[in-house]
């Protein structure tokens, strides 16, 4: 196969991933799109295994049927409640993927062929001329470099984001110093880079960036919140296309290249607008914690004697009469797995001629479009699935707001408490509604660990207990009405 | 040093095309956007295939090769079939 065919279905890959991209603009043609951007990876595999170089494919048929079978059952196993792990293990992966292809680059271009650790941490006598003439070969290596080290900051603290989402990881850990010692970790695996690349041989150099990159990911991620994971996952998803990217620039490959920044921009653009969302710098979210308050807010003198309670029929007899109900879900909905349950109500309120739609703040839940993913399976049409800015002026022509698992997102002091943690950051203005019945297991704070006034206005009614019982139970008695 | 230069214009022009290209992407497909774009970038299987399978390389280079072969894999097959179970759910009205 010459060259200039196989780049020339390289570039045809490219088109089909942009043209892949461009069809998740609309839900219509969003399935094609995806289709399309298979077929680009397709060929892109068929015509590299076409490359004379490849004379064994044990390994490779070996890695594909892993791959294959580890891939598949996760795709169709996995519920989609835990969507955001599957994508942080993805996130992984693809930062795993890249950091083996750039240290199996290393040590073929320096043609070690160790038989122990001792031979592999020898070092070897290569000139940089070995990857590449003049500033080509310094390229290489830093590219080699860079991409070993975003991918081994990829894949731990993908692995460490899955473990906060999975619950396995509650606490959270970092190095003392917190962003003083992550700092100091990164120069290091810098420092290690440019030894690196002035030796190309110090194969301790490059180990050195391997464990200290593996090392940083873990301390990175560790000390995050688990709301703060939206902005983590994108962020990831980020850095795994970059990897990519560089790892492109390694191997002088048009497609990689294409196809990593295309990544890397997307995961960016989501951080940029998950931070927007909670009105945080992306340093903040990092490295920060929620700001203490300027003053103290007292959760018992907020709440105390002012916090209406309701039972599910006296709710459901609200709901007979209204003819505008907004449904405000959260990540509170996804771990009762009351999804279906909510669908049911909305159809039960609309066979009675009510208007029902869904108000979804961009950080609700866990990842960027968790909540419409969820609705999504419970078979809501996604035009009901309504921002932010498009639902908030409506709010005051809704009869009844029910709010399920969300808490921060709806607090109105965001918008009137100048001085506390939250304040600046949009939320759904769900108190100008006439009525607001929340779903809620007990009065205790949200992430932001604040009380939540909305809870206290005379025109709230709380519902206490298991969000999909108390739904379930919410519909029951409207549809016996 | 020209080739560098063509790779580099290639990745430029590519991150304003990410821009123009995912602004547009509806807030309701964002989780789609992030497995779909985790399947795209499982194409590092590319370099992988070529490391897994070269004749001459030292075993080490072939066992990594094989470790990248196995990640991307999952990243291309996994990523895929979960962004299109997703987004078959999006179609039906």
């Amino acid at each position: 196969m010459s060259p200039s065919i196989v780049s020339a279905v390289y570039l045809l890959a490219g088109i089909l991933f942009i043209l892949g991209i461009k069809g998740l603009t609309k839900p219509k043609t969003a399935v094609r799109g995806n289709q399309l951007s298979a077929l680009g990876m397709l060929i892109a595999v068929v015509v590299t295994l076409l490359d004379s170089s490849i004379v064994d494919f044990s390994f490779i048929i070996a890695g594909v049927l892993i791959g294959g079978i580890v891939g598949a059952t996760m795709a169709l196993k996995i519920q989609m409640t835990s969507m955001p792990q599957m994508v942080a293990l993805l996130n992984g992966f693809g930062g795993g993927a890249s950091l083996t292809i750039a240290l199996a680059e290393y040590f073929s271009k320096v043609g070690a062929d160790p038989s122990s650790f001792a031979q592999l941490v020898t070092p070897i006598a290569v000139e940089s001329s070995a990857f590449g003439a003049g500033p080509e070969g310094t390229v290489a290596l830093i590219s080699i470099g860079l991409t070993v080290l975003i991918g081994a900051v990829t894949l731990t603290g993908s692995f460490v984001a899955f473990a906060k989402l999975q619950e396995l990881m509650k606490k959270s850990y970092g190095l003392p110093g917190g962003p003083i010692g992550n700092a100091l970790f990164l120069a290091a695996a810098l420092v290690a880079v440019v030894l690196l690349v002035t030796n190309p041989g110090n194969s301790l150099a490059m180990l050195s960036i391997v464990a200290l990159a593996l090392l940083l990911g873990l301390f990175l991620v560790m000390p995050i919140g688990g709301a703060d994971m939206p902005v983590v996952i994108a962020l990831l998803n980020s850095y795994s296309g970059i990897a990519a990217a560089l790892a492109g620039f390694i191997l002088g490959n048009t497609v990689l290249i294409v196809a990593g920044s295309l990544v890397g921009t997307s995961g960016l653009i989501l951080t940029q607008i998950m931070c927007v969302a909670m009105n945080r710098s992306l340093a903040n979210v990092l490295f920060g914690k929620m700001a203490a308050g300027g003053e103290t807010v007292d959760a018992d003198e907020i709440y105390a004697g002012k916090v209406t309670s309701a039972q599910p029929d006296e709710i459901a007899m609200m709901l007979e009469v209204a003819k505008r109900v907004v449904i405000v879900p959260g990540y509170g909905m996804a771990m009762a797995q009351a999804q279906h349950a909510v669908r049911e109500l909305a159809d039960a309120m609309e066979s009675r001629g009510t208007e029902v739609e869904y108000g979804i703040h961009p950080v609700a839940g866990r990842m960027p479009g968790h909540m419409n993913v969820l609705l999504a399976e419970a078979e809501v049409p996604y035009d009901k699935l309504v921002e932010m800015d498009r639902i908030n002026p409506t709010f005051e022509d809704t009869d009844v707001v029910i709010i399920i698992g969300a808490n921060d997102v709806t607090n109105p002091m965001a918008r009137e408490s100048e001085g506390s943690p939250i304040y600046g950051m949009p939320i759904l203005n769900v108190d100008k509604a006439k009525n607001v019945v929340v779903i809620k297991r007990s009065l205790s704070p949200g992430f932001a660990g604040l009380p939540n006034p909305l809870f206290a206005m005379d025109h709230c009614l709380m519902v206490y207990g298991d969000g999909k019982k108390a739904v379930i139970d919410m519909t029951t008695a409207l549809n016996q009405s | 040093m020209e080739i560098l230069i063509l790779l580099l214009a290639l990745f430029v022009l590519s991150l304003f095309l990410g821009v123009e290209l995912i602004t547009k992407v509806p807030p309701t497909l964002h989780t789609p956007l992030m497995s779909g774009t985790n399947a795209v970038s499982g194409i590092t299987l590319v370099g992988a295939l070529l490391a897994a399978g070269s004749g001459g390389s030292p075993l080490l280079v072939n066992l990594l090769g094989f470790v990248a072969v196995t990640l991307a894999t999952i990243n291309v097959v996994g990523g895929y079939l979960v962004t299109n179970r997703m987004l078959a759910m999006f179609k039906r009205k």
